[in-house]
């Protein structure tokens, strides 16, 4: 993996590696947000649900960051990548890392990005790598409980009160921009096409606005108009919000070098 | 929120039990909070959710009379019965 | 009713629960066992969920995946566990909101040993390894409860509980056999949470008021002491076997009774803390208060919901 700090990987069988590292810190960051919510949530069985997306999702990293490792091939396991890489060499999608917001924007960020995995580790499930498979295969069952849960939590927040819809519409706001990062692709996913080891993202864009689209119409939410943000997470370039997280997230394991826990 | 009594099947062909209950505004979330709750580690292949106040349970005082003693009517008991030997009963 | 017909039906009870019977919900019960019940399972159930507050604290710096995913495997358990709970309670007639009204308003009480400041990760290998510990050993000894919801609740809680103690001391251990830092951490942690963990059994069962009635109507099984005295001979072996020291000069071994006795305990410290001087009363029931206010508008929005929709599935029928 290049020690290059944002730039690209050169290189045959490095592709690999990379797509699997952004499958891995999307689901790091996301899982490591939502765990912030517990013991502070709305309601007791709220916290259950809550802490339930996020052991799924923290799984799922585990099992990408571990391929991510193996396939790399120089010695990095899971927590290595976890806890030792600077933030620029991280390859979540932006809306992962954005604080966690009111419940509100919790459950829409939730609900945007199942929608989207959903859809993804659909078509994954089928890769030419028979490994990622599995996993994108085990994986697309537990998203399919997150897009249910947040689902009926939009239309809950979008169709409750005034507040809430008021709520709901401000977070719907401010993540829609950042959803088309989720679309966004390079030569890493060109070279994985072409084998056949995953999909193109641009076909599932329809289907996920389709999905998205009628939720939000049942919300009583309205689509925002506007440009997508400028991206950049999948190239480690990130918004402010990840340095702080990461700093959290990391002190105690870079706090002892080479212990073990 | 409303109080919703949860049943869990723990395999395919086994009774509903009663898990114990959970807090909701309807029946959507009343299941995901079912499922979240009482099957996080396996225990169940299918859930029901029930409104607390649409349950009719008999009364401890009923336990004499309505629960009729079974023990004096053995006609109710297949080994009541006497076929002959070698013939199955069914 | 007439006074005579109360002592009956208090005298029938009480042979009901000499003979190991369970006590279920619609059963007649003496008002004041009822109270207790109300009074012993809310604490409880306010206990687990504060509970979730320290550890929450160091969920977010979890050095290791695997540890942060037991780790909120653990605290969703608590919640989990809190939620039993409130459910057994409101089997007596009282609402879940009414007793969170109580908890958010500083009038109820919860295990004082939520009260302590999380300092450093092995805290979480303390509190697995002792306060789970200490838990486990009041809870086993509850599963034989009178009172049926109760009993039953604790029976799920019980077989949940083991992977907690043992994920705690499996931090515990590991940080033991680990750098001099982390040895440093673990005894430091070990120094810290020692004494309030014996204090989890509550006081001398001579200065204890409940006890006796409690120990009559088989709510509870074994009195404070006995169970303390368990804990404790449980947990040194436990601590000596992982390189670890007890903070307790006075610290040795009964040859005779087979006994680990300790030096003795400063009740004045657990008075303060269970009267809410403890370092993080505040903080606790500061961060249950603002979860709780945050919470409202999502609360209402799913009340509000349902209303609309119930009303429609009504006018289809």
């Amino acid at each position: 993996m290049s020690q290059d700090s944002g730039s690209r990987i050169e290189g045959r069988g490095t592709a690999l590696p990379e797509y699997l590292l952004r499958l891995g810190d999307d689901r790091l960051v996301l899982g490591h947000r939502l765990s912030e919510w517990c013991g502070h949530g709305p309601v007791l069985e709220e916290d259950i649900a809550t802490a339930n997306i996020a052991l799924d999702l923290l799984g799922q990293a585990t099992m990408f960051l571990r391929m991510a490792g193996q396939i790399e091939g120089q010695g990095r396991d899971e927590d290595a990548l976890a806890y030792w890489r600077d933030e620029n060499q991280f390859r979540n999608a932006s809306i992962a890392e954005l604080p966690r917001g009111d419940f509100g924007f919790t459950i829409l960020r939730q609900f945007l990005f199942s929608a989207w995995a959903f859809h993804h580790l659909g078509t994954l499930a089928t890769s030419a790598n028979a490994e990622l498979g599995a996993v994108a295969a085990k994986a697309l069952k537990e998203t399919r409980y997150h897009v249910r849960h947040s689902s009926e939590w939009v239309l809950r927040l979008g169709d409750g009160t005034a507040e809430s819809h008021r709520r709901a519409q401000a977070a719907l706001d401010e993540l829609w921009p950042w959803t088309g990062e989720l679309f966004w692709q390079d030569e890493v996913d060109a070279e994985l096409r072409t084998a056949g080891v995953v999909p193109d993202l641009e076909p599932l864009r329809a289907p996920w606005e389709a999905m998205v689209g009628d939720v939000l119409a049942r919300a009583t939410l309205t689509l925002p108009a506007g440009p997508m943000r400028m991206s950049g997470g999948r190239r480690g370039r990130h918004t402010e919000h990840l340095g702080h997280m990461l700093a959290e997230m990391q002190i105690v394991a870079r706090s002892h070098p080479g212990a073990k826990w | 929120m409303r109080l919703w009594e949860v049943f869990t099947q723990a395999g395919h062909g086994a009774p509903h039990e009663h898990a114990g209950s959970v807090h909701a505004p309807d029946a959507e979330l009343a299941l995901q909070n079912a499922r979240d709750v009482y099957t996080r580690r396996g225990e169940a292949v299918n859930i029901w959710v029930v409104p607390s106040e649409e349950i009719t349970a008999s009364s401890p005082e009923d336990a004499g009379p309505f629960f009729d003693p079974g023990n004096d009517k053995p006609y109710r008991h297949p080994q009541f019965y006497k076929v002959p030997r070698g013939m199955k009963s069914e | 009713m007439t006074p005579a017909d109360d002592t009956t039906r208090i005298q029938a009870f009480e042979s009901r629960i000499a003979r190991g019977e369970t006590i279920e919900p619609k059963d007649w019960m003496p008002e004041r066992y009822r109270k207790q019940l109300v009074r012993m399972m809310s604490q409880h159930a306010h206990s687990e969920v504060v509970g979730m507050l320290p550890e929450g604290n160091w969920l977010t710096r979890a050095p290791s995946l695997r540890r942060k995913i037991s780790l909120l495997a653990k605290v969703q358990d608590e919640a989990g566990h809190g939620l039993y709970i409130y459910c057994g309670t409101e089997t007596l007639g009282v609402d879940r909101d009414e007793l969170i009204g109580q908890l958010l308003a500083g009038t109820a009480k919860y295990s004082s040993i939520f009260n302590y400041p999380t300092l450093t990760w092995a805290d979480m290998g303390a509190i697995g390894w002792l306060v789970d510990g200490a838990a486990i050993v009041n809870q086993t000894a509850l599963a034989k409860a009178s009172f049926g919801p109760y009993a039953r609740a604790m029976i799920r809680i019980c077989k949940e509980e083991n992977f907690h103690k043992r994920q705690g001391y499996e931090i515990m251990a590991t940080l033991g056999a680990g750098t001099p830092a982390q040895k440093a951490m673990a005894q430091d942690a070990l120094n810290r949470w020692w004494w309030p963990s014996l204090m989890m059994f509550g006081p001398s069962d001579k200065d204890s008021p409940n006890s006796a009635e409690l120990l009559r109507w088989k709510v509870k099984q074994k009195g404070n002491d006995e169970l303390r005295q368990r804990f404790i001979n449980l947990t040194i072996p436990q601590g000596t076997a992982i390189g670890l020291t007890f903070p307790d000069p006075l610290l040795h071994h009964d040859a005779e009774t087979g006994d680990w006795i300790t030096g003795p305990i400063d009740w004045a410290e657990f008075h303060q803390v269970i009267s809410g001087n403890g370092p993080m009363n505040r903080e606790r029931l500061a961060a249950r208060n603002q979860a709780h206010d945050e919470g409202a508008w999502v609360r209402e929005a799913a009340e509000a919901y349902a209303a609309k929709h119930a009303a429609t599935s009504r006018e289809a029928a």
